[in-house]
């Protein structure tokens, strides 16, 4: 998932009750509006708003064989039946509980180091920082994919560097878990460095000489001035680190050709792909998808709400 | 002369902030080390053959195979990996020019015209953006292959136009770079919407349009999820979706190491030196954004 996060815009404006929607454009353009915005438009309605709407109708179905089953099998409207049978399958609830584990390690990692390392480089000691920054942000340009491979490699006990380096087996069962937290960490950690530190760039100097001048250190006001200052830009990088979490697919999907370790619906994602292009259970793999997007859109609207209260304070 | 006598059991000013300086550098190269070392290994693995690729160490040059390797890599399947670079340049870079262009058009008219549904659609994308690609893939997928579009270039390309994050980010642009006495002017000078969108709007938004275009570029580059579930044909599939594929190999036929390997490498180069060139352009785009 690609997403970059423009820190002026805050949390309340983003979702559409801040200064953007009440804006009154000047007059004429109406013809001229409609005809702009149609195509995407269009697409997005082809492409995301029908698609939506679909997979709630399929996850209402089911096919089953009727009768001695000569006849093929049969679409039945089953109600909630599929929702029913995903939130009771203990592979997409071992799935779940993946997730929840990953997330727990690589959230506070990632967006921990992201921040860490934007703090240092927007002080004013840190010289060279269009190359840190450069160095850093690269493995966000890695594809999924290679990135999966590259750090499976470097996992595999044949080749890699890093069995002597750790303490346990970065493909065994214990391990898989940690490794794909840092395959995620090691893609996501300079992309949003860069968004902090963007915002960093933007905190008023004028303060910063005010605090300087009042003695605070650097690490006092970084606490106590710069990171309340981009608290909004922090929780949508949130949000978007909560959602990609919880699509976790590519990674945990790579390693599975390394190791017994990762299984096919180590994930919920991996859950979905599997009912739907290995076992064909379109209602099934319908009612994850469904059951996937409501959470994210949950958190969503937990962590938007969490973040409005605070820079509300 | 009384009070000039400074605190004695504090290190000199200077030497706290030498050692400052040194921490501080020594996290940035630990961050950076992290970052870059990966790649490196990719570097130096590309240069190695299957039997050096086990035996030496995975930051050891051996001798140089490169060569071998590429000749390998463009030979397997007939030359399938040329196919590969060139659906990938193509959904990539077409699909990231296009996309761009139709979120450009829609965030200006969203910050700027007025029209019936604006605040809808607005509403309406910001949905778009949260909701999990693999939640759409299956659907997606059912959808095509009722349309037939299974197993072609649309069943790829179309979806990746849909950019919504990328209208969010085109109306914050618009915003911010575009002044309404300007196109306040233009409407009295008499010129249509369509054109003053053409001619002034969207050269007044490039360095933000720059910025769409790179990410969506690399996003679609980097798309995995969908050219997985809607191609079956290798002659149609992007690069990483093809390394992907041999990839599943590996454990049985370790000649397609240097393959996946080098073949990786060729897939990362191209977004490297896209952000090492373009650094300015999409780092004045990111400020842009944030900057009203």
């Amino acid at each position: 998932m690609s997403v970059l996060t423009p820190s002026r815009p805050t949390a309340e404006n983003a979702f559409g009750t801040g200064a953007a929607a009440t804006h009154r454009p000047a007059r004429g353009g109406r013809r001229g509006g409609l005809l702009l915005a149609a195509p995407f438009a269009l697409l997005l309605t082809a492409t995301v708003l029908i698609p939506v709407g679909y997979a709630i109708y399929l996850s209402l179905f089911t096919d089953r064989l009727t009768g001695l089953g000569f006849s093929g099998p049969e679409q039945v409207f089953v109600w909630l039946e599929n929702y029913g049978n995903v939130l009771t399958d203990k592979a997409f609830l071992d799935g779940v509980g993946h997730v929840a584990l990953f997330s727990l390690i690589h959230i506070p990692l990632m967006l921990g180091g992201a921040l860490v390392l934007a703090l240092l480089l927007d002080s004013a000691v840190a010289r060279l920082r269009g190359m840190w920054t450069l160095a850093v942000f690269l493995p966000y340009a890695v594809p999924g994919v290679i990135a999966g491979l590259i750090w499976a490699y470097l996992y595999s006990p044949t080749i890699g560097p890093l069995t002597d380096l750790l303490p346990f087996d970065p493909l065994g069962s214990d391990g898989a878990l940690a490794s794909i937290a840092n395959m995620a960490t090691w893609q996501w950690c300079g992309y949003n460095m860069i968004i902090f530190l963007t915002a960093l760039r933007s905190v008023p100097r004028e303060i910063l000489e005010a605090a300087r001048v009042d003695g605070a250190g650097p690490v006092r006001t970084a606490l106590r001035i710069k990171v309340p200052v981009i608290r909004p830009t922090l929780f949508v990088a949130l949000i978007f680190t909560v959602i990609g979490s919880l699509q976790l697919f590519t990674e945990p999907l790579v390693l599975h050709n390394f190791t017994g370790s990762v299984t096919t619906n180590w994930s919920p994602s991996l859950y979905v792909y599997d009912s739907a292009f290995i076992n064909n259970e379109y209602g099934r793999a319908a009612a994850a998808s469904i059951i996937l997007a409501l959470v994210s859109a949950l958190l969503s609207a937990l962590v938007m709400r969490l973040s409005t209260r605070r820079s509300a304070r | 002369m009384k009070n000039a006598a400074p605190p004695r059991n504090r290190p000199s000013p200077t030497a706290s902030v030498w050692t400052s300086r040194a921490a501080v550098h020594l996290v940035l190269l630990l961050g950076a080390l992290y970052s870059v070392l990966p790649l490196i290994w990719l570097v130096t693995s590309a240069t190695k053959n299957v039997r050096d690729f086990s035996t030496t160490g995975a930051f050891d040059l051996g001798a140089v195979h490169l060569g071998d390797n590429l000749k390998a890599l463009f030979d397997e399947q007939d030359g399938v990996f040329l196919y590969w670079i060139r659906n990938s340049v193509l959904y990539a870079l077409v699909g990231a020019l296009l996309g761009a262009l139709i979120c450009a058009a829609c965030g200006y008219a969203i910050a700027k015209l007025d029209f019936p549904g604006r605040r809808t659609l607005f509403a309406v994308t910001l949905t778009g953006v949260l909701v999990p690609t693999t939640a759409l893939a299956l659907p997606l997928y059912l959808l095509a292959s009722q349309l037939r579009l299974v197993d072609t270039f649309w069943a790829v390309f179309l979806p990746v136009l849909t950019n919504p994050f990328g209208v969010y980010l085109a109306r914050a642009f618009a915003e911010a770079s575009v002044p309404d006495e300007v196109l306040e002017a233009a409407r009295v000078d008499g010129a249509g919407e369509l054109r003053t969108f053409f001619t002034i709007g969207l050269p007044m938004m490039r360095n933000g349009l720059i910025t769409i275009v790179l990410f969506q570029f690399v996003a679609i580059w980097n798309n995995f999820f969908l050219p997985l579930v809607m191609l079956t044909d290798p002659k149609l599939f992007p690069m990483n979706l093809g390394i992907f594929q041999w990839s599943t190999r590996v454990s049985q036929f370790p000649q397609y190491n240097p393959m996946v390997i080098t073949g990786s490498l060729l897939a990362v180069i191209p977004l490297v030196a896209a952000f090492v060139l373009l650094q300015r352009q999409w780092r004045s785009g990111l400020a842009a954004g944030s900057t009203k």
